[in-house]
């Protein structure tokens, strides 16, 4: 046997002992997720391909995160579209109104995926769930469709890339900034059609959080899924977040991989992803003058309650900049609230910060924080794309939760510790 | 499955968020989809395109967003065919999947020009550029593949398998 995580899992839900890279296989599906853009082409398409029933409705999950509380009319209609058919379909989680979340905050957290599961959601970051050492992979409407009629997809087995990590990240060093060195180093093709597996030693300082920003950004170097095994730290979340499957599976000693890329993450420095292209990477530090209209710290990448303490630690007792926007998306109900009780909502506040109901807000320019003309953010979302957050002729630029926090005082870009006035040296004190 | 059209020509990593912004995702009407498509990388695009024609991109195209609404704005358009050096993987589904044909040739890529007038044949995988006399060998797609892309779609030809089989569809 020489297979990797990614081809393990694939396997076993094919019914088959091994799978090799190529192949084209048809395999079981533990969940299957569509959100409110998503899910009403699916639902037209489930329909008509004469779709009766759906094949489980305790194991499809429906959010509406992207344009809601509804921006206008016709996203009202899409959202009704789905609610409907939910209800119709007996569809078990369906996440509207107070319970909506980010989708890939949320469903970890609801214990909806386990390590070793197989998950397509018609979003392309559900490759987060990689993080939890799950085989997760973004697909379109139609592909929805008929995992939804079938709990099956077919998948052509991934080749694969090889991450070790090693070292411990500095302070201001996050998830973010590891997987945004690595898209820089590949590319944003570099993993076309491809997994990319991490592991290796440094992979134990790393904190869930880190790992699901960083498997949910695979899909910016092209990567069909990114995953982590799934060690003790996994499995104490699948655990206490009431996951009811856990299956583990490592890479064979003899796995195949395309290339394998080491990374010392000790030194590594904050890092930004200039427009518009998560591959334009530098560090923070030698970002020069870069203005900015709007600082965004949420999403689907770093919306977690740690992205929300880092941020709060730099912004505490510091103001945003006169004229700059300074938007907080906690990224679930359960991060508000423990944003709330923690106190973090109030430094947020008092910073100057509007603090929204979580959704994917600006992230792709939709709803609530889009850019007019020539304006500039500096976001800690995953894609910098011409016209990502609003104007085409606006920019974006990605980063951490402590870059974004540090940047959005100074008004420019700008370290954590130009903020914090040298950080790890003065807690030491 | 021939298909005639002038080329409109972009380079790398012409991804979903402008083959169709994200301001436009609420709706899935394809006519509304096609009129704002590739507004932010051409604005002209839209009312310049005419039934047949051809988009010829570099590598990576399509890639970002799982947006099945990108594929179907390209269809809408009255785009015959995508032909690019390579796909993005879920773009590269979402096509096959709403029945709009691509064609994966890195040379046809680099060597046509704007404005070419193609011809191409879906079964042979033939692109041919009338204005320059070439002929580049794309892989062909299997059978079943040519099948779905006539049915309009995935959808479309389950129905229509559910249809041959006796069915009630």
């Amino acid at each position: 046997m020489n297979m990797t995580m990614t081809q393990k899992i694939l396997a076993a839900h094919a019914g088959r002992t091994s799978v090799e890279a190529g192949e084209l296989i048809q395999a079981r599906l533990d969940l299957v997720l569509g959100n409110d853009v998503t899910a009403p082409l699916a639902i037209q398409e489930f329909r008509r391909a004469g779709g009766g029933g759906v094949f489980d409705p305790e194991r499809i999950a429906l959010v509406l995160d992207h344009f809601t509380p509804n921006k206008d009319i016709q996203a009202a209609e899409l959202c009704r579209t789905v609610r409907k058919f939910a209800a119709e379909q007996g569809i078990v989680h369906f996440f509207g109104a107070g319970e909506v979340g980010i989708e890939h905050v949320l469903l970890p957290e609801k214990g909806l995926v386990g390590p070793g599961d197989a998950v397509i959601g018609a979003d392309s970051h559900t490759c987060t769930y990689g993080a939890l050492g799950a085989f997760s992979a973004g697909v379109g409407s139609t592909d929805l469709a008929a995992g939804m009629a079938t709990g099956r997809c077919w998948f052509k087995v991934p080749r694969a890339l090889r991450f070790i990590l090693r070292g411990k990240p500095a302070e201001y060093v996050g998830g973010k900034d590891v997987i945004l060195h690595l898209i820089g180093l590949i590319g944003v093709d570099g993993a076309s059609y491809m997994s990319m597996e991490f592991g290796g030693p440094g992979m134990a300082g790393l904190s869930m959080a880190d790992r699901f920003t960083m498997a949910n950004m695979a899909i910016e170097a092209g990567a069909k899924n990114g995953i982590f095994p799934a060690d003790e730290t996994a499995l104490d979340y699948a655990r206490s977040h009431g996951a009811s499957r856990m299956a583990v599976f490592e890479p064979d000693a003899d796995a195949v991989y395309d290339k394998t890329i080491e990374i010392d993450m000790s030194a590594l420095a904050p890092l930004v992803a200039f427009p518009h292209s998560p591959a334009g990477v530098r560090p923070a530090g030698e970002a020069g003058d870069i203005r900015l209209d709007q600082v965004v710290i949420g999403s689907c990448t770093n919306g977690r309650l740690e992205d929300l303490r880092t941020a709060a630690g730099i912004l505490k007792g510091n103001k945003a900049a006169k004229g700059l926007r300074l938007i907080v998306i906690p990224g679930s109900p359960e991060v508000y609230l423990r944003a709330i009780e923690e106190g973090l909502v109030r430094i947020f506040i008092e910073a100057g910060a509007v603090v929204g109901p979580p959704t994917c807000g600006p992230c792709l320019g939709g709803h609530m924080g889009v850019l007019a003309e020539g304006e500039r953010a500096l976001a800690t979302t995953n894609r910098n794309f011409k016209g990502r957050m609003g104007h085409p002729g606006s920019e974006v630029y990605l980063a951490g939760p402590a870059v974004a926090a540090a940047s959005a005082v100074a008004g420019r870009i700008t370290t954590p510790e130009a903020v914090t006035g040298g950080g790890r040296e003065r807690k030491a004190e | 499955m021939k298909l005639r059209g002038k080329s409109h020509k972009y380079g790398n990593n012409v991804d979903t968020d402008v083959i169709i912004p994200a301001r436009y995702l609420n709706t899935i009407d394809p006519a509304k989809l096609a009129s704002h498509c590739l507004e932010d990388l051409d604005p002209r695009f839209a009312a310049a395109v005419e039934p047949g024609d051809m988009i010829v991109a570099g590598k990576n195209f399509g890639c970002g967003s799982s947006r099945e609404h990108a594929p179907i704005a390209i269809r809408g358009s009255g785009v015959s065919c995508v032909i690019a050096a390579d796909f993005a993987r879920i773009f590269f589904r979402n096509a096959i999947n709403t029945g709009l044909p691509i064609l994966e040739c890195p040379e046809a890529a680099r060597e046509i020009r704007p404005g070419d007038e193609l011809e191409v044949d879906l079964v042979t995988g033939t692109i041919a550029d009338l204005s320059t006399g070439r002929s580049f060998a794309a892989k062909p797609f299997p059978a079943f593949i040519l099948e779905i892309i006539r049915a309009g779609g995935l959808a479309g030809f389950l129905r229509d398998k559910a249809g041959e089989a006796g069915g009630e569809g």
